[in-house]
């Protein structure tokens, strides 16, 4: 079983990435589970069909204690019978949803969601590793592969960089390792050769570079992805040439993270930050 | 200078005179409405709306997981439980065994405050494992955690190995550890838990050819004197054995006028070759959950569950122990027996038709239902404050084997409070329950057995083994003396005030 938590920065489509890379691994025959571990649940909407599934902190409020809980009510199977769960939390403002995300992976492997033939179980973790609680997915014992989805945004690097300064910690303490960056393209400026450097420097690679096409949000509109909503479109075959490069990657790696003045450096180097900006 | 005691001093009337000028300013409610409402208390309504709540715990009969976490590190030799939280928590833990066991206790807090909150507990784990290293030379240093470690996410696995790589505590210093938050399940879960972090720590790699020996998990187990029962009865069966964890010198250590901070435990080489024993014996069930499934998948030899209370269980036991072993039982434990089946006789007019309330652990629970039902006892209300559905299921599974069991019915995860609702509401004989039970003994007037934990008002019951044949001849004394006990206050003035019983 392979275990693989897939970080970025908020809104850079980490969910849609990942759930069509499930669908892509699911299409080639591997048996998969997917683990949202964000608040907002939106981490298994394109597997299942749904606005938002179930979660188990959802359920756990209503009936006052995670423990009464069964597993069918959270553990859902969708397309291509890909496994679903998502941990939940509380509302905004409120409570601790890191907490969350440790109470709901306990109850998940305490009650044998981590069926030995699984071949890929998949972790959606919320933006950045914010507290203790969003490291649980990459904890001993758990996911030891790592991939952030990134884009050629100047914040969604900062953030690919701060995630690699969390996955090192872990790293040097446990067998947590990057597997490559995956480039959301957002269509800025020299995005394909700015990422591919920002992975060497890092350490790593760009494992895949996902151009942007409507289709995505096309079939995102239907609740599906977009490997099942149009199986012919190219972009299904960007997404399972993301699948196979995952499944084959060897390329494991402990990051090394820039320093602010060297990611602003390679900004300069690229020419998309003027050295009088960086001053202001 | 004399020093009175306080049942004395807050009767004297310089106390009276202030108790009554306090209440001037407490502005209370009158005496009169005090008792109406008190008395309502008692009523079926009452009893409804007490069993309506949800969002409050009343009297609780159970402790929380680093609890068990401490008492089950205390059991290894040289083995120094070390809890990552704030200090008053091990301040309560330790507190709360030296009460019930009238022994010193030893646990180190990492003393976690504020800016461990905000910035995460490494520092305080790094420097906490340095210091009790250096300081107080264990042989093994188990962690498990509190509330607050558990919220922020502190990662013990990676914060040990930091320690490690530091070189702040040696390569080779065994330092198990258990995520044990107090907010999930009980002081049994924690005990559980750290069991499965301990042996797999220490067994890791060790496993080798069979070493002829079983291992018997007590479980959380507050009676010494059980300890010390089971290995007489395993040496005159001539079994060898490890006992996994052997609290028993720990918490009942004899007094030579020094301290000993180590002064005994199951020794580690034991433990660590216990992956290699041929079969592994639980005690109890609900405290050992994880740690025989643990046993089962990675260890792969025989692991059972026999909880040796009660005459048919014990029996159980013994031919459990027998078949595995192949030794037989010896004609002493059969003589044994014999005179626990004869003071079960010797007793059983008082006891036989007496109706129970029982409170406890889930494993508990079941022996004595097993016990009183032998006796002739009718358990009526069982109520587990840790016990979930698993343990309901089991429960009345036990009751629906005897015609005793028919009026019982069993409360998982209700509170002493539900209790003393169903105490008043339908009455019963006698209570079972640890000394928390007294308060229901004094608003109800049902005499109370003291078995369980924790008992901190009465002295060395825990000496006393309540399991094997020796423990049903304890629990018949304790029981049925109670009975006669009753019976003569209620006949003080009568002529039934009889000196043969």
């Amino acid at each position: 079983m392979r275990q693989i938590a897939v970080y970025g920065k908020g809104g850079i489509g980490k969910s849609t990435t990942s759930q069509n890379v499930v669908a892509g691994l699911s299409e080639a025959g591997y048996k998969c589970m997917i683990v949202g571990c964000d608040p907002k649940a939106d981490a298994t909407r394109l597997i299942l069909h749904k606005k938002a599934q179930t979660t188990v902190m959802d359920l756990a409020r209503e009936r006052g204690s995670v423990e009464d809980l069964e597993i069918e009510e959270v553990l859902l199977t969708g397309y291509r019978n890909i496994r679903c769960a998502e941990s939940g939390g509380p509302e905004p403002g409120v409570g601790c949803a890191g907490r969350g995300v440790i109470t709901a992976i306990n109850f998940l492997e305490e009650n044998g969601a981590y069926e030995a033939d699984t071949d890929f179980v998949f972790y959606d973790v919320l933006g950045d590793v914010v507290c203790g609680g969003f490291a649980m997915p990459i904890r001993e014992g758990k996911a030891k592969e790592i991939y952030i989805v990134t884009s050629g945004e100047m914040m969604a690097m900062y953030a690919a960089n701060n995630i690699s300064r969390g996955i090192l910690k872990y790293a040097q303490s446990g067998g947590v390792r990057l597997g490559g960056l995956i480039c959301n393209s957002r269509k800025t400026d020299k995005e394909y050769e700015l990422i591919s450097e920002l992975a060497r420097r890092l350490n790593t690679q760009m494992i895949h570079f996902i151009p942007r096409d409507n289709e995505v949000q096309r079939a995102e509109l239907r609740r599906m992805t977009v490997i099942e909503y149009s199986p012919g479109h190219p972009q299904a075959d960007e997404y399972r040439a993301l699948a196979r490069k995952i499944a084959e990657n060897k390329n494991l790696v402990i990051p090394t993270p820039l320093s602010m003045d060297e990611l602003e450096g390679l900004l300069m180097d690229f020419g998309i930050l003027e050295s009088e900006d960086a001053a202001v | 200078m004399k020093i009175k005691d306080h049942n004395e001093l807050f009767l004297e009337q310089e106390y009276i005179e202030q108790f009554r000028r306090k209440k001037e300013f407490e502005n209370p409610w009158p005496e009169e409405k005090v008792r109406e409402v008190a008395e309502w208390t008692k009523t079926r309504e009452y009893r409804e709306k007490n069993f309506a709540r949800r969002h409050i715990k009343i009297n609780p009969a159970k402790a929380c997981q680093p609890l068990g976490a401490v008492f089950c590190s205390s059991g290894f030799e040289g083995a120094m439980p070390f809890v990552q939280g704030a200090q008053g928590c091990v301040a309560y833990f330790r507190s709360h065994l030296s009460r019930h066991f009238k022994e010193p206790m030893a646990a180190i807090s990492t003393s976690m405050t504020e800016d461990a909150a905000v910035f995460g507990g490494l520092n305080n784990m790094l420097e906490g494992l340095r210091n009790a290293y250096t300081l107080y030379n264990p042989r093994m240093i188990s962690v498990c955690t509190t509330c607050m470690a558990e919220v922020i996410g502190d990662d013990l696995n990676a914060y040990i190995k930091q320690a490690r790589d530091k070189g702040l505590i040696p390569e080779d210093l065994p330092v198990p550890f258990a995520h044990t938050p107090s907010f999930v399940g009980s002081h049994i879960t924690g005990y559980d838990n750290m069991m499965k972090g301990i042996l797999s720590a220490v067994t890791a790699g060790k496993k080798g050819g069979p070493n002829g020996k079983i291992n018997i998990i007590p479980g959380f187990d507050t009676y010494t004197g059980n300890y010390r029962e089971l290995k007489r009865l395993l040496k005159m069966m001539d079994v060898d054995f490890t006992l996994l964890a052997d609290v028993s010198d720990v918490f009942d250590s004899p007094n030579t006028g020094e301290y000993r901070l180590y002064p005994g435990g199951t020794p580690l080489d034991d433990a660590a070759d216990s992956v290699n024993a041929s079969a592994t014996i639980a005690l109890q069930k609900y405290s050992t959950l994880k740690t025989m499934s643990y046993i089962r998948t990675e260890w792969g030899p025989e692991a059972l569950v026999l909880p040796p209370i009660g005459v048919k269980n014990t029996d159980m036991f013994f031919e459990g122990i027998s078949r595995i072993t192949g030794k037989p039982v010896p004609q002493e434990i059969e003589d044994e027996r014999g005179r626990a089946v004869d003071a079960m006789i010797d007793s059983h007019p008082y006891v036989h038709g007496k109706r129970f309330a029982l409170v406890g652990d889930p494993d508990l629970l079941l022996g004595l239902l097993s016990f009183i039902m032998e006796m002739g006892g009718v358990p009526v209300h069982i109520v587990c404050t840790n016990g979930d559905k698993k343990f309901r299921k089991e429960a009345e599974g036990l009751l629906g084997e005897s015609p005793f069991g028919r009026e019982g019915t069993v409360y998982p995860g209700k509170d002493m409070w539900h209790l003393r609702s169903l105490l008043f509401t339908e009455p019963v004989d006698l209570l079972i329950g640890n000394s928390y039970a007294k308060f229901l003994w004094r608003d109800t007037g049902t005499p109370l057995v003291r078995i369980g934990f924790p008992l901190f008002d009465r002295h060395h019951l825990h000496r006393y083994p309540i399991i094997g044949y020796q423990g049903v001849i304890n629990m018949v004394n304790w029981i049925v003396n109670t009975v006669l006990d009753e019976m003569d206050r209620k006949s003080m003035n009568t002529t039934s005030f009889d000196v043969i019983r």
